[in-house]
Order: C-alpha cells, then structure tokens, then sequence
C-alpha cells in the first residue's frame, strides 16, 4: 500500500506537449480510475508513475518517496498491459513467476507462490500452457497474475480489458474490484471506457487535452460536471446542450424560440452560456401539458429495458431516455418536462460550471 | 477462407511449372548430374573422352594430406567467420534496437559491405592489412615482423575472415534489427515492470525471441563462409601462404584450371555439397530445437 502524490507533472514529446501540468493525490488503497477520450494523456501519465516514460518537468511521489529517476523496477509498481504483454516463449507459470526469478526468490518458493496466484486466479489447469493456447480471458488472467505474484505497492492498469469482449469484459472487471477488495493495494486504473470507470473508481480523474478536468467520486462526477466536456463524456447517452444566452430577466435558449425564467445573478446581459441536461432527467408528458416543451419525434432507439428518444427541439437535437412503456411514433409531438435541480449550466466561454448560475433558477419549467 | 485458383485439368500446372523447372534443371540438376559423373570418371586434360575409374578420384583426394589440410582450414574459416559476423551483427543490431535515433542511417550504410562484390572488398582489405603500408604497418613499426599474412599461415587466415566477415555483419545486421523490432515493446516493458535490467532483458526476452533469425542467419553463413569465400581467398592470398588458406571451395578452382585435374575437382566439388548438406542437416536436427517460433 502506498498513496501517490503528482505535482505539476508535464510531459513533453520534442516540441509537442501532451500532458500540461497535472496535480493529483491518490491515497494509500484507493481504486483511481482515469478516464478519458484518446489522446488526452492519461496513457502517458500512467508510464509516467510506472517509470516507462521520463518525467519533463514536476515530480511523482510514490509514499512520499520521489521516483523520477527511479527505474521501473525501484518502484515498486505492477503494470497490467493493454496487450497483456505475455512473453510468448515462457509458460503461463514461467510468466507469472518471471519478477519472481528476476529477484533471486528460490524455486521452492517460488512454484508455491505461483500456484497460490494461479489458485485466486482459476488459471490451475493452464500452468503449463504457453499464452498463445490460451483465450483472450486467459491472457488477461495471466497478466493479472504476473502483477500480483510481486505483491506490488501501486498496481497500474493500461485499458486490460478493451481486447475483450463485451461479456468478459464485464466478468474481469467485478474480479479486478473484487481483487482490489482482498488485496487493497493502490490501483490507478487507465481507460477510455465511461461504464468501466464508473463501475470500478473510488475516485474518478476526467481527463482531456493533457490536463484534468475533474476528479472526484463517480457519484459527483456524473451529477455534478466541473465542465462542459465531463458533462457531455460521462453519461450514455450523452448530455444535452442547448446554447443560450443571458437576457434581463432570464435566459433566451435555441437562438430566442424558448425562455427560462430566472435571476441572473450577477452575470452580465449577453453573456453566452450553455445548459446541459441529463436524457435520462428529463420526462415524457403529454404534449401540451402546462411548463411542458414540446418536440417532433426524430427517432426511437430500443435499448429493451427502455428507449432512446431522439426530438428536435427548434432545430436542435435533443435526446431523452425513458424506462416507462411510452413508445412514440417518428414524427409525432411529445413533451417534455424538466426539473430546474436538472439543469446544468456551463460557461460557453471556458466551459466550466456556473453554479451560481444554477441556483438562482427561479421558474420550474421553460 | 482463402480463394485459391483451381485448375480443373493438370497440363495447366504443369505448364505453368515448367519455366522454373527448366531453370531449375539446366542450372542446378544438370551441372551437378555432370560433376557427379566427372568425378566418377578420368577426364583427359586436353580433351579426347573419359575413361571410367569408380572412386578411385576420391579415393586419392581423401588420402591426401593437402586436402584434409583444405577441409581443416575451411571448418576453421566458416566456423570463426561465422561467429564473429554473427556476434559483431548481433550487438549492432541490439544497441541500435535500443537507440533508436539515426538507425535508418545505419540500416542503409550497414547493408552496402553486402552489396560489395568479393574481390572488390578483398582488394580493398589487401590494402588495409598490407604488410609494408596502411593500418597495419603501423603495428609492424612497433613489433616489426608481427604481421605478414604473405609469410604468416596465420596471420592470412586471420585476413580472409576479417574481409568476409565484414561483407557479412551488415547482412546479418538487417536481420538481427528487424527481429528485434518485429518484438513488441510492450514485452521489453513489461520485463522492465518486473524488474528486469538492461542485459536480463536481452537474455531472458529478446534472445529467445529472437532465435528464428539466429538459425536462419547461422545456416546462410556457414552455406555462405563455404561458397562465398572464393574471391576473397582468390584476391587476398591465393590460397597461400604454404596452402594455409586453401579453402576446400579455391581449391577445387586451382586443381581444376591450374592444375587441370578436371576429374578430382568434381570429386572435391561432390565432397563439399554433401559436406555443405550434412551440415545443415545437422542444425536443422539438432539445433532448430532450440528455437523458440512465436
């Protein structure tokens, strides 16, 4: 167990900078996931802290220990691959014992401790196979194994579960959090993947264009977006903006058709801001029921245990989703309702939430 | 599933094999057929037919001294050229694979010594390691008489292998660097994640990764070292000095068109192939098992 503590790291590649100054503090047994689109830098963060990339500039801090020129292997940390990274030419129990044997431990031991990761793991029957006859859960198993078998301080995780299925998938990731549960060692936990991030982080670190947009709980991150891009990244599907612009005595959406009453709160008349709202906030009415928007049927996405409705509002898309037996017809009027405590607002300007804006909603509905 | 091109009626692939096959026949079978019956036969020096003698031609070449003298110098050769060929390729390729700043440079300058005919860069080394002037006369000044090869069986052996291994690091170069490339990064990272330095790593992961292109490389050089060595030793020391560097391969030159004995020359040639066959037979059964194929 160990915390980590990233202060101004940047990273550079020749002229380009990827990651432009992170500060993070990942305490001791906690599961970090950092979640992002490709391309953000998480990926390069995370070989930061396993000491496969340098540093440019700021410090990595594992347990109050800075690691910068550390080697890989002085710190203390397990990497899971994206590509599971088995050595072909070894045995499952060579794979898995290799850190093992690296570091002198005698082969007695060694083959005890190898079976007892192959136990946890269900990987008993495979010890003597080589990773290539092995299946995609398999390989993913082993690689998991070879992390453990160190009983490392901090485990990283580079998206291990994006070569899998999507029911295996969902398999590996109740194990990994069930794994983390019995071993509480420190995860950071890279990936791409809204669900699996969610599901997995104690906290979750937003990422985007080389800096963090947001860290926090799953919980607060999904409720209350520190920005325009968290809001419109988590979440499926994603978060509905519609731009607006700040008038005398309220808000004038979709270029003037519609008006939010409500205080302004000191903002300047003019000022450009965007609201955001959840599909899943918003509810299906009768059209014409009193406060209720109404918009024309564009489509309807079956998901089984509820729909996707796509509507345009004025000529903006809009989504809803809803889990009531509604089945509208394309083409046809319904209304919405939404909740003022649903609505988030965003500055156009930086992206970053109002939230003094928010609370001065006045009117309940559009 | 892949589409293959069938064709209903044999005579059609047939045809379309013949061309090779004709190559084939009139440049590999048939000269080798012709050998096979010389070296069974006495040709007359100056023409005028044969006269059948069995194997009394390899019965005298395989009681001569001179030629087990040829076979020793020519095991020595292939062995010693092999190995430092392959070695010096080998830690080029492997620092390069590692650095990879300027390596297109070097893929591209590494590979001419190949493209280099042998007598051109056995003139070449003629030069280089002439006695009386170039580099090494300048290790004659300070030890004088510690180098000739035109006296030095020795020293001229040492000669022929510097030359053609050489011609063959950067050959063997291209293929230790696109194996190393060809293993995933991800591997070497991940052996670094489980503490493994610099050299474990070599040893423990990109070695045996890498083992295809090693036996592929030993069977071509030791093929090679046997065959390819002719310029060299032809420009570089005649074979001398006092047969020191008569490989079996300038030796079936000399003794065919200087001596004109036509008939031992195709006995040492059907000697050498089958030497040639029994060697590579050998890695193939008993070092092949070592590699590791992914």
């Amino acid at each position: 167990m160990a915390s980590i503590t990233i202060r101004g790291v940047k990273k550079n590649y020749a002229k380009t900078q990827v990651v432009h100054g992170v500060d993070l503090d990942f305490a001791s047994g906690e599961f970090v996931v950092i979640l992002g689109p490709s391309g953000c830098g998480k990926s390069t963060l995370l070989r930061m802290i396993a000491g496969l990339e340098d540093i440019s500039d700021g410090t990595i801090a594992i347990d109050d220990t800075v690691v910068n020129k550390l080697e890989p292997r002085e710190r203390g940390c397990a990497m899971v691959f994206q590509n599971y990274a088995l050595y072909p030419h070894m045995s499952v129990a060579q794979n898995i014992g290799y850190s093992l044997k690296v570091s002198g431990v005698p082969s007695a031991e060694r083959s005890q401790r190898i079976q007892a990761v192959a136990r946890t793991l269900e990987l008993e029957q495979l010890l003597d196979r080589k990773p290539m006859a092995l299946s995609g859960g398999q390989r993913q198993r082993v690689a998991m194994g070879r992390a453990m078998i160190r009983e490392p301080k901090v485990f990283l995780f580079d998206e291990p579960l994006s070569n899998l299925d999507a029911k295996l998938r969902v398999q590996m990731r109740s194990e990994i959090r069930k794994l983390h549960r019995r071993l509480n060692a420190t995860s950071v936990f890279v990936t791409h993947d809204q669900v699996e991030a969610m599901t997995l982080a104690d906290r979750l670190v937003v990422m985007n264009g080389g800096r963090v947009e947001q860290v926090g709980t799953p919980g607060e991150i999904y409720s209350r977006p520190a920005s325009r891009f968290v809001a419109t990244f988590v979440g499926a599907p994603a978060m509905n903006i519609l731009e607006g612009t700040v008038e005398l005595d309220g808000l004038s959406l979709l270029g003037g058709s519609r008006r939010l009453a409500m205080a302004r709160a000191g903002l300047p008349v003019g000022t450009k801001v965007a609201m955001g709202i959840r599909p899943e906030a918003v509810r299906l009415v009768a059209p014409g029921t009193p406060g209720a928007l109404s918009a024309a049927v564009d489509l309807v996405e079956e998901l089984g245990a509820g729909r996707v409705i796509y509507v345009d509002l004025d000529g903006a898309p809009f989504s809803v989703m809803t889990s009531e037996a509604i089945h509208p017809e394309p083409g046809s009027t319904v209304g919405l309702k939404i909740s003022p405590e649903d609505m988030h607002f965003f500055s156009s300007e930086t992206g970053s939430r109002l939230d003094v804006f928010k609370a001065s909603v006045s009117e309940p509905a559009l | 599933m892949e589409k293959r091109v069938t064709f209903s009626r044999w005579t059609i692939g047939i045809l379309f094999a013949v061309p090779q096959l004709l190559l084939i026949f009139t440049f590999f079978y048939w000269p080798a057929g012709q050998a096979v019956y010389w070296s069974l036969t006495l040709q007359q020096p100056w023409g005028g037919g044969n006269i059948w003698v069995g194997l009394d031609n390899f019965r005298s070449i395989l009681s001569n001294a001179d030629y087990w003298n040829s076979i020793t110098a020519s095991l020595i050769f292939a062995g010693i050229s092999t190995g430092l060929a392959m070695f010096i390729a080998l830690v080029l390729a492997a620092l390069t694979d590692r650095q990879l700043a300027g390596s297109r440079l070097y893929r591209v300058v590494l590979i001419w010594p190949y493209g280099i005919a042998a007598p051109a860069l056995a003139l070449a080394f003629r030069f280089i390691l002439a006695p009386e002037a170039g580099f090494m006369a300048v290790v004659n000044q300070v030890w004088p008489g510690s180098w000739d090869p035109g006296l030095d069986g020795t020293d001229a052996m040492a000669s022929i292998i510097i030359a053609f291994s050489w011609k063959y690091v950067g050959y063997n170069f291209i293929f230790f660097l696109a194996a190393f490339q060809a293993i995933p990064r991800s591997l070497i990272e991940a052996a670094a994640m489980d503490g493994s330095g610099v050299v474990r790593r070599f040893w423990d992961i990109q070695f045996p990764l890498i083992t295809p292109t090693i036996f592929f490389l030993l069977v071509i050089n030791i093929t090679e070292s046997f065959q390819d060595s002719f310029g060299i030793v032809d420009i570089m020391t005649s074979g001398g000095p006092a047969n020191a560097t008569n490989l079996m391969v300038y030796k079936i030159y000399s003794d065919g068109f200087r001596g004109l004995d036509y008939s031992g020359a195709a006995a040492q040639s059907i000697i050498l192939m089958l030497l040639i066959i029994v060697l590579t037979i050998f890695q193939f059964r008993f070092i092949e098992r070592r590699v590791h194929y992914r």
